[in-house]
């Protein structure tokens, strides 16, 4: 009983429309939370793309590559995220509850699913506008930095933004292993709800996620839109 | 730690019920694991499939489509925990139906866009000029339905069948997070005991049981498709008969679990 009590201080209303509430009592901590969610769903798209920028390439450029890759990559993306978050540490020698196997694990996740996209995004540029980019005098890596990938860059987009936001629901998963993120919002309405239900953790966190994923959602759109200013253009 | 967990694995006793050990066998914890998987996937096929078609083959409705896919901004744990303690304090004494309504319920919820917005864009993707030669032809509307459009989306229609599967494998898997079987009990289990070769384990083994499962589908997936939707026969038949031109574009699906 003391441990409903000190963990929520002054939150007795357990009305789920009290969340507002609950993240003024416990700002600090909620938005730590909140801090961590970001972190850990942004850093894993980003290494991800770096990582499956060249392996993209090469799945493109040397065509026999493709197939291997393709499958290596489906196959570790239909592993279960709980059970990779969980496989991760002893196969990369960490000890069994360390925070960094919730941005390794998703960062395969991301690479498994970009590298594909980066691929289909180069193989989307068309024979004619390399031929007058290779005409133009433009080498093989200014060609792929100055006119390939800016092409590509919608289908990139695309798979960015799936990744960006099923991140933002798998991280929430590693909280119900004790990690800290938004997850853990779940982990401590659960807890605080003996004997009777306490909602507005719980409410919170999925509002915070949800808002989480449009807000980082909306950037990647953005982002597109900036780089690719002729398609606005065309649009016109 | 990986030999550990090769121990764990390989010990007999981990293999059969204890229940005066209150310990479930690895093979009873995959039938479960199988059984919340299933009921769920087979909902979820009965609602979306038919919605999916309706929509796919009358054209009306499609906002549907993307109103459903902003579901999965949802964070799918936070949905559990919600609903769990929504329904559970209404059930009483010798059951679990107060954790497994709500787990259905949320495992029905992610596999439905898939299943939905795959079977609508593969009726979609049907080439207008196929559809024109099929009603040139006498069909009716329901033919056209059954003969051409759902052959040439079934390609699509089980892409989306096996992301869902595989988001429900992985969902049921945190489901175990409640006092409830399936494989996910292992991981939950050794993370609480700190018995970590036993939560290694329970990882193992779903992402075991994902992979084999996606593998049964696909192989039920090569029977079910017409060879001549997927373009997959002899070059010899290829060379004499003209391809059909079911226009196939392979949408990146998600899964989020």
């Amino acid at each position: 009983m003391t441990a409903v009590i000190t963990a929520a201080p002054a939150s007795a209303n357990s009305s789920p429309w009290h969340f507002w509430g609950y993240f003024m009592d416990n700002r600090g901590e909620d938005l730590h939370f909140l801090w961590l969610h970001f972190y850990l769903s942004v850093l894993p798209v980003v290494v991800g793309l770096l990582i499956s920028l060249p392996l993209g390439y090469v799945a493109r450029r040397y065509k026999w590559t493709y197939p291997p890759i393709v499958s290596v990559t489906g196959l570790l993306y239909t592993i279960p995220s709980i059970a990779l978050f969980v496989i991760v540490p002893p196969i990369f020698g960490l000890s069994s509850l360390d925070p960094k196997q919730v941005p390794i694990a998703l960062t395969i996740y991301s690479v498994a699913l970009l590298t594909r996209v980066v691929a289909d995004g180069l193989a989307s540029v068309s024979e004619e506008t390399q031929l007058a980019a290779t005409a133009m005098g433009y080498g093989r890596l200014r060609r792929l930095v100055g006119v390939e990938l800016p092409i590509a860059a919608p289908v990139i987009a695309a798979g960015l933004r799936v990744a960006m936001v099923s991140n933002v629901s798998l991280v929430a998963v590693a909280g119900t292993i004790g990690m800290d993120n938004l997850g853990r919002l779940f982990d401590k309405g659960r807890q605080l709800s003996t004997p009777d239900p306490y909602y507005p953790p719980i409410v919170l966190g999925i509002v915070l996620c949800v808002a989480l994923a449009l807000v980082l959602d909306g950037a990647i759109v953005l982002g597109n839109r900036v780089i690719t200013p002729w398609r606005r253009a065309v649009a016109r | 730690m990986i030999s550990d967990v090769l121990t764990w694995l390989n010990d007999p006793a981990h293999w059969r019920d204890r229940p005066y050990a209150s310990f479930t066998g690895i093979p009873s914890e995959v039938l479960a694991h199988l059984k919340f998987s299933s009921i769920a996937v087979l909902i979820a096929l009965a609602i979306a499939v038919p919605a999916g078609l309706a929509i796919g083959h009358t054209g009306r409705g499609t906002s549907v489509v993307s109103t459903v896919n902003a579901v999965r901004a949802i964070p799918t744990v936070g949905l559990l925990v919600l609903l769990a303690l929504l329904i559970s304090p209404h059930f009483y004494g010798r059951t679990d139906l107060g954790y497994v309504l709500p787990t259905e319920i949320v495992l029905v919820l992610i596999a439905i866009p898939p299943i939905l917005a795959n079977t609508y864009a593969g009726i979609d993707n049907v080439e207008p000029a196929v559809r024109d030669a099929a009603r040139g032809m006498g069909m009716t509307g329901g033919q056209v339905l059954g003969k051409v459009e759902l052959p040439n989306a079934l390609p699509l229609m089980f892409s989306g069948l096996r992301s869902a599967t595989l988001q429900v494998i992985a969902t049921a898997t945190i489901a175990s997070y409640f006092p409830l079987d399936g494989l996910g009990r292992y991981i939950y289990d050794g993370y609480a005991q700190h018995d970590f070769p036993q939560m290694v384990s329970g990882g193992v083994l779903v992402a075991l049981l994902a992979v084999i499962v996606d593998l049964v589908l696909a192989t039920v997936q090569r029977f079910v498709v017409s060879p001549g939707v997927t373009r997959r026969f002899s070059k010899k038949t290829a060379a004499s008969a003209d391809a059909p031109t079911g226009a196939l574009r392979t949408t990146g699906e998600v899964a989020t679990g």
